[in-house]
């Protein structure tokens, strides 16, 4: 491995991106699409029919299904709605590791870190996907709100039409109406959109500045704008969760929900962030990133895999200690509801996302090795997919959910994303310069 | 038994890192270094071992997990049977926030306990210190010598020339 030796400084390195990778990411883009041929084929086909009309009917007169009747009665077909879901889940999915990028080089700029210099230009680049997110986000929702929410459905908060008493009324929804109203809910959506992509921008422009013009002049002003982001973040991530995730189940509520989704996003974003530097590494470029920036990534993939048990534990017990029937419902859904299609993904989501990386990264040499690395991040990053998978499903599409089409959109999103990801990070040095904290990146040892 | 010393003091942590580089160049072996703060990258220049410390951890940690698991096993589902929230006796999620305190608790005594005791910093009548500065803003670098203490003279030439602004001899009584 090359690295610099004392006296010698960094210099710029510029990414190519290769006709192979460019063909590599097409090639995922098309193998999504043809997965999700397979699956929509499927679907209208009717492959395994049987044990769809059975478990949507199991669904219908079951008591943990709670108010798995009334969705049934508005939106499009289950071909359909599955397609929109997935759209959704899966942009939730990658605008929020996208938003990440920024949020890890905001929390590196104010506690004045040097160590993550070498990795901030893969930070910055991830967030290239905040802006198509944001549209697709968007449009999405305008389209296909009625297939993926409960609470927009026409009607649901009245409780009389023209003077007689509305038979579809809901009353704990309407009760929620002061929230989960369309133009509160557009306007926040827009305003979260809005911080990131402005933050975003804004500090890869300071950052771009820098490697231009020099001086420490840019580094305070990207302490200043990292600070104001990271306040802002901490609350539109929240409420960004209750409003994308948590409304599916809009008759359910949980007070950890915000930290519960912001630890999923993070500990995906830290590990596309350490994967990439892999990668960048074993193509030969980032010539001063060692097996001690390996490490802290490591360890920060590890112990984040644990605050994401935490709280996804600290969520759960109460829940299954209290045993309300308005809080147990949610995971009644996951947890053998539906003919219990959703208890395997449930247990394989606590063993890929806390058991695997637990004991996988535990020792030293393990978070030095690129190979462990790069298996336990693909693990996180599939592992934290399901996780938003087991949010979305059991709420929205209950005992119809499926698996082809919903892993073609990711992959076509996966595609697009490493599309704009590689080719942001071309788009400038791969070691910014000028940065203050240069050297200290460089002699980083752990 | 008693020992020598040639105690090199410094006054820099970048003079002592290239000097602990040069001496042990030099074919001389270091007993240890003292220093008011961790300084980085000297475990690499002493060619000190990675500690085992971490497999320690881990077996305590399992040691406090089970611990933890067959307590409220035996107390809660055997010894004294008691119905909580309409639960069964030994159910597992109630057990893990307990079980993870006591991970931790037995994970963090044990590593400290280990440390101090393999270090010899645990608690005493007598203390052997190399020099009081070393606690203060000096870097001591300690270099054990033979009985008749022949190439201590030898050594105060290589640690100066290698910016030791002193150098001492000093004899310890080791327990």
């Amino acid at each position: 491995m090359a690295t610099l030796t004392h006296h010698e400084s960094a210099t710029a390195e510029q990414l190519v991106v290769t006709d192979g990778a460019r063909k590599t990411f097409f090639a995922i883009i098309a193998a999504g699409v043809l997965v999700l041929i397979l699956g929509i084929l499927a679907q209208v086909m009717g492959w395994g029919a049987e044990e769809h009309a059975a478990a949507a009917h199991a669904a219908g007169g079951h008591a943990a299904a709670g108010h798995a009747a009334a969705g049934h009665e508005e939106g499009s077909s289950v071909l359909l709605k599955r397609i929109i879901v997935s759209l959704w889940h899966s942009n939730v999915f990658f605008l929020g590791v996208s938003t990440i990028g920024t949020v890890f080089m905001a929390i590196n700029y104010v506690a004045y870190a040097g160590w993550s210099v070498m990795i901030k230009r893969i930070s910055e680049a991830l967030s290239a996907w905040i802006i198509p997110g944001a549209v697709i986000m968007l449009v999405v929702f305008i389209v296909g709100r009625h297939d993926i929410f409960h609470w927009t459905h026409e009607g649901i908060m009245d409780k009389m039409i023209n003077g007689k008493p509305n038979p579809g009324y809901d009353e704990i929804i309407a009760g929620k109406s002061g929230f989960l109203n369309l133009p509160f809910y557009l306007i926040r959506m827009v305003v979260y959109l809005a911080i990131w992509a402005f933050f975003s921008y804004k500090l890869r422009q300071l950052s771009l500045a820098e490697d231009q013009l020099g001086g420490t002049v840019w580094f305070h002003k990207s302490v200043n704008a990292s600070a104001l982001f990271l306040v802002l973040y901490a609350v539109t991530s929240s409420m960004s969760a209750w409003d994308w995730v948590m409304s599916v189940d809009t008759h359910w509520f949980s007070t950890m929900f915000g930290w519960y989704v912001f630890a999923s996003w993070w500990v995906s974003g830290i590990s596309a962030i350490a994967l990439t530097a892999i990668f960048l590494k074993q193509a030969g470029y980032l010539r001063a990133l060692s097996t001690n920036h390996l490490h802290d990534l490591g360890k920060l993939m590890f112990g984040f895999s644990i605050f994401w048990t935490y709280v996804w534990f600290a969520q759960f017990m109460l829940i299954w200690y209290a045993n309300l029937p308005e809080e147990a419902v949610y995971f009644n859904q996951r947890l053998g509801g539906y003919e219990g299609r959703y208890t395997g993904m449930f247990y394989f989501n606590i063993l890929i996302n806390f058991v695997f990386p637990f004991l996988g990264l535990m020792t030293r040499d393990a978070k030095r090795q690129m190979i462990i690395m790069k298996i336990v991040c693909i693990a996180i990053l599939i592992g934290h997919w399901s996780d938003f998978y087991l949010m979305f499903m059991p709420a929205t599409l209950r005992g119809e959910n499926g698996f082809l089409i919903e892993i073609g959109i990711a992959a076509i999103f996966l595609g697009a994303f490493l599309i704009l990801f590689t080719r942001r990070l071309a788009s400038a040095s791969l070691v910014p310069v000028n940065h203050p904290f240069l050297d200290e990146s460089i002699h980083h040892t752990t | 038994m008693t020992k020598q010393y040639a105690l090199g003091i410094f006054d820099d942590e970048d003079v002592l890192l290239h000097a602990v580089e040069n001496v042990r160049a030099a074919g001389v072996k270091i007993y240890d270094v003292f220093s008011p703060y961790p300084v980085h990258g000297i475990d690499d220049a002493l060619g000190i071992e990675r500690s085992r410390l971490p497999i320690a951890a881990f077996f305590f940690g399992l040691t406090g997990l089970s611990f933890a698991l067959w307590m409220q096993i035996y107390m809660l589902g055997v010894d004294w049977p008691m119905i909580i929230g309409g639960k069964p006796h030994i159910s597992l999620p109630a057990f893990v926030p307990v079980a993870f305190e006591l991970t931790v608790f037995f994970t963090c005594h044990g590593m400290a306990l280990t440390f101090f005791t393999i270090t010899g910093l645990y608690p005493r009548f007598k203390v052997p210190v190399m020099d009081v500065r070393a606690t203060d803003d000096k870097f001591v670098m300690a270099i054990e010598l033979d009985e008749t203490g022949s190439q201590y003279s030898r050594l105060t030439q290589l640690l100066r020339d290698n910016g030791a602004s002193e150098v001492n001899q000093k004899e310890m009584t080791n327990n």
